[in-house]
């Protein structure tokens, strides 16, 4: 292995620039003339606007313009998947306005723009627009809001937007019967708020001499916007639009989808001649920022006398929020229902999930996006089901996994899975949490008045975001290749332009390490370009952990067909058969000689091509490839959570954390912790701390870091993580994807933790999140019902 | 409007504020030393911390007046020429940064932490961050590199 190539733990290349102060995040961009915009926000979850009176606001200092939805009637902001009922009609639809157009629909909806000279103007200003509401009753809750009643949208009965189902209820319902026993839970998938710690920002600006627009934003898919925007919102043609997506602070899926204030500025600033800045303060990430899960589940379990399982039957109601985000849609269906196989052998499976509007602000894909709310599900009803039947966890788990033999396996759920080796992960997790110590560990809580509990989850997700034929069928309005364009400077040092989008995952690093692996370069000789329209040929971004399993494939192939290229130079230099050409360690060599040309020899060769063959060699080196995977790739694991309860307070003490994961092979171990990490933070974050909550007439009661339980640095131990390997069968570097694993993994192991840790009292059950104030319930609860 | 004048990274400055202009907006906006970072609006993420007289102060949460004669430390100011201070580089070492929003608030705290405990427990590292969140790395990296930096400062 070298020390810069494929699993080398580098230092992060990109670190260098983000510990001195300067990396580059679009709220630190200002371009000359700018303005500052600030948007009127509805401080009503639903109301019909009467009438915008501006006069007062438009005459304050500094005021340069302010816009309406009067003013700024454009297309809708588009959703990406359209999903199908039942009865094969397509979903509901709704209007998604970026001002509001006569009616608002969740707290924080936009109602106008004003742009100043200053934002503290701006803000000011905002504060004299008179706005005339008629409020309405608002629907916050997803029982309520099916049954009808008020409707967020006029045109879409019992605010249902889809009846999706997948599986035959039929047949499920017949093993359900039939079993010698069934597990049965009511499961609700907290909704969760993103907080990428970089609130969201947009500068729009608009070139009169060339009539070209650039937007920077804090995107982690530049393309995308560009796509959805120009061709959908503003119908400015792609060649007229440059977005930019700097260096971005960080997204977990809040920063792929098309916000409305991306719209606002790019539309406006041909209105005012000048480049407009918006960037949002935390209490409008807060209502306006995608939120993640929410959803409330009825699942049951059909197990035989031995515990092998033998049907799994769910139904879902899923909030879509006030109107459709980005990819919303497919978020609860085939991010979810496709792996409620998870990790096991359950032979027939069904899901009906019904999707909901309310007035509450849109919810979309959050690390994970589906496969969290399936694994925790699945690994609470297991965990549950292991209790009632007297079964080991391990054990229950061992008896259905799918074998390691057994791959590729066709689910009941329309994947398959290419490769995986449950047990390894099973067995080195337990290893690692000591689990054969835990009954001394217990004791010693005991002794001390505390409850300690071990909680399991192994799971699967499917990630490597995807084969466009496989979701174009399913109803994605998208393919999801990846591209990646390799230029070869004539000195020898490489740029690559990427498609992909690091907003944290330390691309520049592992994919440097990619081409120093593959063309013999040390490090310092590659750049790694992406974020920039005008420089990246076309990219779906990055979310889904689809970098390096779609974009590092991308890079491979194009970096081939350099190898390839180079060849041909290197026979005609040398004066070899091009079959005789070997490429190795950087250099190019024919092969049983000692001829030899260095890949900077060749690369200068390219651009100096003095006596080139025309006719069959063409100047220059630089090649592009898109890469559309077979397959979702398919990570998976095992996490061990141990907890210890105070039981007089509640407090739950998360004391030991260990994650086993195959991620496929694995390019730079270090950041691959690094990821499990965070994710392991999130996860247990939406376990134990983190919660939305609305009011009844929808307003956001956690609205702030004061309300909102964010993961600190007390709140968690140090993680152990490790990785088992299975290479990924269908791309060329084994990879599968890292960086949602954590979040999908650790919530159940950490509930059904509490869950071991409460069992002796009587308690089954415990809802995320899982405060002291909860717990202390269960267990009064629990003593009372004892008593 | 009234001026303001104090020390930034070794450099006295000066400039016209407004009376409300908060010590991160003029430094961010006026200095142009965008190093330092906004994160929330109520004090309680830490992404703008800096070293005022030498303590680590929260930038969102001071106005500029107040700082007025002060000597205050940014991010860059804190490395030595190209040479990066014991702490940056621990963070680098250690891999205590993802997205790098929250990391110049994280090292500038780290740094007064370290300077008066060379040798900071597990406990106390995680103790002094309540005030710094990082939604990225879970921490635990973050509380490695402070453990190095303190050692080496
Ligand atoms: S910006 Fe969040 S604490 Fe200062
Ligand atoms: S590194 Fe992204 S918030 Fe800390």
């Amino acid at each position: 292995m070298s020390e810069t190539g494929i699993g080398a733990s580098v230092k992060r290349l990109e670190d260098y620039r983000f510990l001195t102060g300067r990396g580059t995040y679009t709220d630190d961009i200002n371009q000359p003339g700018q303005t500052h915009a600030y948007i009127l926000r509805s401080p009503h979850a639903h109301a019909t606007i009467n009438s915008i009176d501006t006069s007062a606001a438009a005459a304050a200092p500094g005021v340069v313009a302010i816009f309406t939805g009067a003013d700024m009637e454009v297309g809708s902001l588009p959703c990406g998947w359209q999903i199908h009922n039942k009865d094969g009609s397509p979903m509901a639809e709704p209007g998604h306005p970026p001002l509001a157009q006569g009616k608002v629909r969740h707290v924080g909806d936009q109602v106008a723009v004003v742009i100043a000279e200053t934002l503290a103007q701006a803000r000011s200003a905002a504060e004299l627009i008179e706005v005339d509401y008629s409020e309405l009753p608002a629907v916050v809750d997803m029982n309520k809001a099916l049954a009808g009643g008020t409707l967020v949208h006029d045109d879409v009965a019992d605010n249902l937007c889809y009846d999706w189902e997948l599986g035959d209820e039929g047949e499920v319902d017949k093993a359900i019967a039939g079993a010698h026993h069934v597990t049965e839970i009511d499961i609700v998938n907290n909704r969760l708020i993103p907080n990428a710690m970089e609130p969201r920002a947009a500068i729009g600006s608009f070139d009169r001499a060339t009539g070209e627009y650039t937007l920077y934003t804090t995107s982690q898919n530049p393309h995308v916007i560009r796509l959805l925007m120009g061709a959908f919102v503003l119908q400015i043609p792609e060649h007229k639009l440059r977005i930019v997506a700097p260096d971005v602070g960080g997204g977990f899926g809040s920063k792929i989808y098309h916000y409305a204030e991306e719209a606002i500025v790019t539309w406006a600033a041909p209105k005012v001649g000048r480049p407009i800045k918006w960037t949002a303060d935390r209490s409008e990430s807060f209502i306006t920022d995608a939120h993640g899960r929410d959803h409330i589940t009825n699942v049951k379990l059909a197990l035989d006398e031995s515990g092998k399982f033998l049907a799994l039957k769910v139904n879902t109601k899923a909030n879509m929020g006030a109107y459709l985000s980005t990819f919303a849609t497919c978020v609860p269906t085939y991010l979810y229902a496709t792996l409620l196989a998870g990790v096991y052998t359950t032979p027939v499976i069904y899901a009906g999930v019904k999707a909901i509007f309310t007035n509450t602000t849109p919810v979309d894909a959050y690390r994970g996006a589906g496969r969290p709310e399936a694994s925790y599900l699945i690994e609470r009803v297991v965990d549950r089901a292991a209790r009632e039947m007297g079964i080991p966890q391990d054990e229950i788990r061992r008896k259905n996994f799918i074998p390691r033999d057994a791959f590729p396996y066709q689910t009941p759920v329309a994947l398959e899975y290419d490769s995986g080796d449950y047990e390894a992960t099973l067995n080195s997790a337990m290893k690692n949490a000591d689990v054969d110590g835990f009954a001394a560990r217990k004791a010693a809580s005991e002794a001390k008045g505390k409850l300690r509990g071990l909680g399991y989850s192994t799971y699967v997700e499917a990630c490597g975001i995807a084969p466009s034929a496989v979701v174009g069928s399913l109803g994605a309005r998208a393919g999801l290749f990846e591209s990646a364009n390799v230029r070869v400077n004539p000195t020898g040092s490489v740029t690559i332009f990427t498609g992909s989008h690091s907003h944290g995952q330390g691309h520049e690093t592992t994919f440097a390490q990619l081409v120093s692996e593959t063309l013999g370069l040390p490090l310092d000789q590659v750049e790694i370009s992406h974020g920039d329209t005008n420089k990246v040929a076309f990219g779906m971004g990055t979310y889904g952990s689809r970098s390096l399993a779609v974009g590092g494939e991308a890079m491979m192939k194009a970096m081939n067909k350099i190898i390839d290229k180079s060849k041909k130079i290197a026979a005609h230099v040398l004066e070899a058969a091009e079959a005789d050409i070997e490429f190795k360690d950087g250099k190019f060599t024919v092969a049983g000689t000692d001829k030899e040309m260095t890949f900077g020899e060749v690369a200068l060769t390219a651009y100096v091509p003095h006596n080139f063959p025309h006719d069959t060699l063409e100047p220059g080196l630089e090649e592009q490839a898109f890469y559309d995977p077979m397959n979702f790739t398919y990570p998976g694991g095992c996490h061990i959570v141990e907890v210890e309860v105070d039981p007089d307070t509640g407090v739950v003490k998360v004391d030991r954390v260990t994650a086993s994961d195959d991620v496929g092979r694995v390019i730079n171990p270090m950041i691959v912790a690094g990821q499990t990490h965070g994710g392991l933070a999130q996860g247990i974050g939406q376990a134990l701390l983190e919660g939305c909550i609305y009011d009844d007439n929808g307003q956001l009661l956690t609205g702030s870091y004061m309300d909102y339980t964010m993961p600190r640095a007390d709140d968690l131990p140090n993680f152990s993580t490790s990785n088992e390997v299975t290479l990924c069968a269908h791309n060329s570097l084994g990879v599968k994807g890292v960086g949602e694993t954590g979040a999908i993994g650790s919530p159940p192991a950490v509930i059904n933790a509490i869950v071991d840790a409460l069992s002796g009292l009587g308690v089954t059950d415990i809802s995320m999140p899982a405060t002291p104030q909860k717990v202390w319930q269960a267990i009064q609860g629990a003593k009372a019902a004892a008593e | 409007m009234p001026t303001v004048s104090m020390t930034v990274n070794g450099k006295s400055v000066s400039g016209e504020v407004e009376a409300r202009t908060l010590l991160v907006q003029f430094i961010r906006e006026n200095l142009g030393l965008t190093g330092t970072h906004v994160g929330c609006d109520t004090s309680q993420c830490g992404a703008c911390v800096v070293h005022v007289d030498g303590k680590s102060m929260k930038s969102c949460s001071l106005l500029a007046v107040q700082a007025d004669g002060a000597e205050v430390t940014t991010i860059e100011g804190l490395a030595n020429g190209e040479e990066l201070h014991p702490m940056q580089e621990a963070f680098r070492n250690n891999h205590g940064l993802q997205c790098g929003f929250c990391t110049p608030g994280m090292v500038m705290s780290a740094v007064d932490l370290a300077n008066n405990n060379k040798n900071p427990s597990e406990e106390e590292i995680r103790e002094w961050l309540e005030g710094n969140i990082c939604r990225c790395t879970g921490y635990h990296n973050i509380v490695k590199s402070i453990k190095e930096g303190a050692a080496n400062m």
